[in-house]
């Protein structure tokens, strides 16, 4: 009814010449591109000079800090996972 | 922040401009020649200054209308830098009008207390909205076209002007493009979308003809080497549209014929009546105050 | 998420408390109490619904600024606005949280924002009476929360305090001028701040001795300081600029306490704050109103997008 969401992104900013890519934050878009002039958008209110990577969130790999957490065994690799628990908020009423 | 944190680099790597808007923004005008160049008739350059100075004024104001109404968060940022370019390029315009034509006139005054048939904007900026897509229909027009011209003005024998130009370039190009990638992906989207594309477009289409029509103002101006003549935007404007259009997989409808430069010669729609009292009814409120 | 068996989670539980001990950062992929995740989610959404609903009030005053100048920052801070949504948002999401669903979840009326946002602007100093009352008890509010124990949401903050300040910046600078302007001006401000002051204290939420999750939300670090200790410095810090505005705070209560070394203040209507957090406030139906038709009628716009991706993609495949 309210349409598709689009994929997330995560952003990666080089402020400025001899700093590394530093991982800001993350951002909804259709695609590559659109990604790219989001993150130009809303991370460096259109500075420019710096350098930005975009990546889709599910294309990154990523190693689990707590080995011996049962619950990234499943999905280990993914920067963030999809828990469903939370989907109905404690404060609600008639759930 | 005492414990390390990923936010340094950004936080104390380049000061405060980029975290908010009135911090560390450099004067586009800072070191150029305000005097008039010679040769030059202030009031027409004056003149000159209100019709790109309005054009933007106007078209900000309608983006400016989509604030919280956006389809998707990032569209309402992208719509609002749009919108702040825009308003930036209308307040060095209008200053510099009131400066040439020796009223004195501040942009204030000219924003706030001219009569419609003062306006000098082109009829295209004043039309209302629309849906989103009859919104980057038009705003990829303007911007193709509104690119095209500063592109010229950088060579303009008013140093003000030029500078101007120099600035928004790169501003007006990111708007093209913006707009270029919305009128795309809606028009090869869904068949809805495609619909409601080219329904923009065509609402649109008739009001690209009075954008390469001179008016004398800018005639004369143009031969004393300060304007743009807009009959020669009209080939750029044809090729970049044909391009964007084919990407979008819809027709690209005849390049425009010039019509009449109404707007340029104070002739509107009520659309703009009304824009205004918007835009003016707080300030002419209370005429005597200090904002 | 609930099936693990407890024996399990011991351990991880005591390294959660540990790490929260040690004043450090919990981390997106670290184990955590549903409790924590669940309360975090919440916290962040309502904090993201706020500055997405908080655009509205100031948003319909963008058109009608009386100069271009005010035009321009007031542009810019409502759109910081929707950025400082879009930071909260992406933080939320790194607890598994989908902002699709959230935004259904407010539109829906199934998570809330701050009650602030249900009182109305009446006039153009109601702009500069948020920038200074609403965004400086905001800054109350947020400055410790960039101390939050969760990474992401500390983060965030940090960016968010720094574009604040100059919204609270801004809406100072408003009222000082217009307080020297014209008697009308005068007026207008001293009534703005009038509608605005109580609302104001009522950001901070309820009193500590009526606020259950305050006591765990201290333990874990998600909040820093109690309602009432925010809601005291607010006053505190306020106080003073009104008296350089030259502006009347409505509450004859109000006065120095050197014993405390606080200001005391006049008893809080919260039967108002309960009214309005349940829906009755002047504003609540249509911010949620416009909230839902831009959703809503935007969303042919994102279909219209992602099945243009899908279909270059389709198309870079093939080709």
């Amino acid at each position: 009814m309210t349409g598709s969401s689009w994929p997330l992104y995560e952003v990666f900013v080089r402020s400025k010449r001899g700093l590394n890519h530093v991982h800001v934050g993350s951002l909804h878009a259709a695609d590559d591109e659109t990604a790219l002039r989001h993150a130009r958008d809303l991370y460096t209110r259109r500075n420019e000079g710096v350098s930005i990577w975009v990546v889709r969130s599910a294309h990154i790999t990523a190693s689990s800090p707590q080995e011996k957490d049962p619950f990234f065994a499943p999905s280990g690799d993914k920067v963030y996972r999809h828990p469903t628990f939370y989907a109905i908020p404690d404060d609600v009423p008639h759930m | 922040m005492s414990t390390g944190n990923a936010y340094e680099a950004l936080n104390d790597a380049a000061g405060d401009a980029r975290w908010a808007y009135g911090t560390g923004f450099a004067d586009p005008l800072a070191g150029v020649d305000t005097r008039l160049p010679d040769g030059v008739d202030g009031a027409d350059l004056g003149a000159y200054c209100l019709m790109l100075g309005d054009d933007a004024l106007v078209m900000s104001h309608r983006l400016q209308e989509w604030v919280t109404r956006a389809p998707e968060l990032e569209e309402e940022v992208a719509l609002a830098n749009v919108a702040l370019d825009l308003l930036g390029q209308a307040r060095l315009l209008l200053a510099r009008a009131g400066q040439a034509d020796g009223s004195g006139r501040g942009e204030d005054d000219l924003a706030f207390h001219r009569e419609p048939h003062e306006f000098r904007g082109v009829l295209l900026a004043e039309a209302e909205n629309g849906d989103f897509a009859h919104t980057m229909a038009r705003l990829l027009v303007f911007s193709t076209w509104r690119l095209a011209l500063l592109d010229r003005l950088r060579a303009s024998r008013d140093p003000v002007l030029a500078a101007v130009a120099g600035k928004g370039v790169n501003e007006v190009a990111y708007h093209r493009d913006y707009a270029a990638g919305w009128v795309v992906r809606l028009g090869d989207g869904t068949a809805l979308s495609r619909e409601r594309m080219a329904a923009g477009l065509a609402a649109v289409w008739p009001l690209t003809g009075e954008l390469f029509a001179a008016h004398e103002v800018e005639t004369r101006l143009v031969a004393a080497g300060v304007a743009v003549d807009p009959a020669g935007l009209r080939e750029e404007f044809g090729a970049v549209l044909r391009q964007v259009l084919a990407a979008a997989t819809l027709d690209a409808p005849p390049l425009p014929v010039p019509g009449a430069a109404a707007g340029r010669s104070g002739e509107h729609t009520g659309a703009l009546r009304d824009l205004l009292a918007e835009l003016q009814g707080v300030a002419r409120g209370l005429p005597e105050a200090t904002w | 998420m609930t099936g693990t068996p407890q024996g399990d989670t011991l351990p991880l539980e005591r390294d959660f408390e540990a790490t929260i001990g040690h004043d450090q950062r919990i981390e997106p992929r670290d184990w955590m109490p549903d409790g924590y995740r669940r309360t975090m989610v919440r916290q962040i959404a309502q904090h993201a619904h706020s500055e997405i609903i908080g655009m509205q009030p100031e948003g319909e005053w963008i058109t009608r600024a009386p100069s271009l100048r005010r035009k321009a920052i007031l542009l810019a801070k409502v759109q910081d606005e929707a950025g400082h949504g879009l930071y909260l948002y992406s933080a939320a999401e790194t607890l598994g949280a989908d902002r699709g669903e959230l935004t259904e979840m407010l539109i829906e009326g199934r998570q809330k924002y701050s009650s602030i946002f249900n009182y109305p602007t009446l006039s153009f100093a109601d702009v500069g009476v948020i920038g200074w009352l609403v965004d400086g008890a905001a800054i109350c509010n947020q400055v410790p929360l960039c101390r939050s124990s969760y990474g992401p949401y500390a983060r965030a903050m940090i960016r968010i305090c720094k574009e604040e300040s100059f919204h609270q910046r801004q809406g100072f600078e408003l009222l000082l001028t217009m307080m020297r302007g014209t008697p009308a001006q005068r007026e207008m401000v001293q009534d703005a701040v009038n509608r605005w002051w109580w609302p104001s204290l009522m950001m901070f939420g309820p009193p500590d001795d009526a606020s259950p999750n305050t006591e765990r939300s201290m333990a874990w670090k998600i909040k820093r300081h109690t309602n009432d200790e925010l809601r005291q410095r607010f006053v505190d810090i306020t106080v003073p600029q009104a008296e350089v505005l030259g502006v009347t705070l409505p509450d004859p209560d109000l006065r120095w306490n050197a014993e405390r070394g606080h200001h005391d203040f006049g008893p809080i209507d919260w039967s108002e704050l309960k009214r309005v957090i349940s829906g009755d406030g002047p504003c609540n139906a249509a911010r949620m109103a416009r909230r839902r038709s831009a959703h809503e009628d935007g969303a042919w716009v994102r279909e219209a997008a992602a099945a243009h991706a899908a279909r270059k993609t389709g198309r870079e495949v093939a080709a």
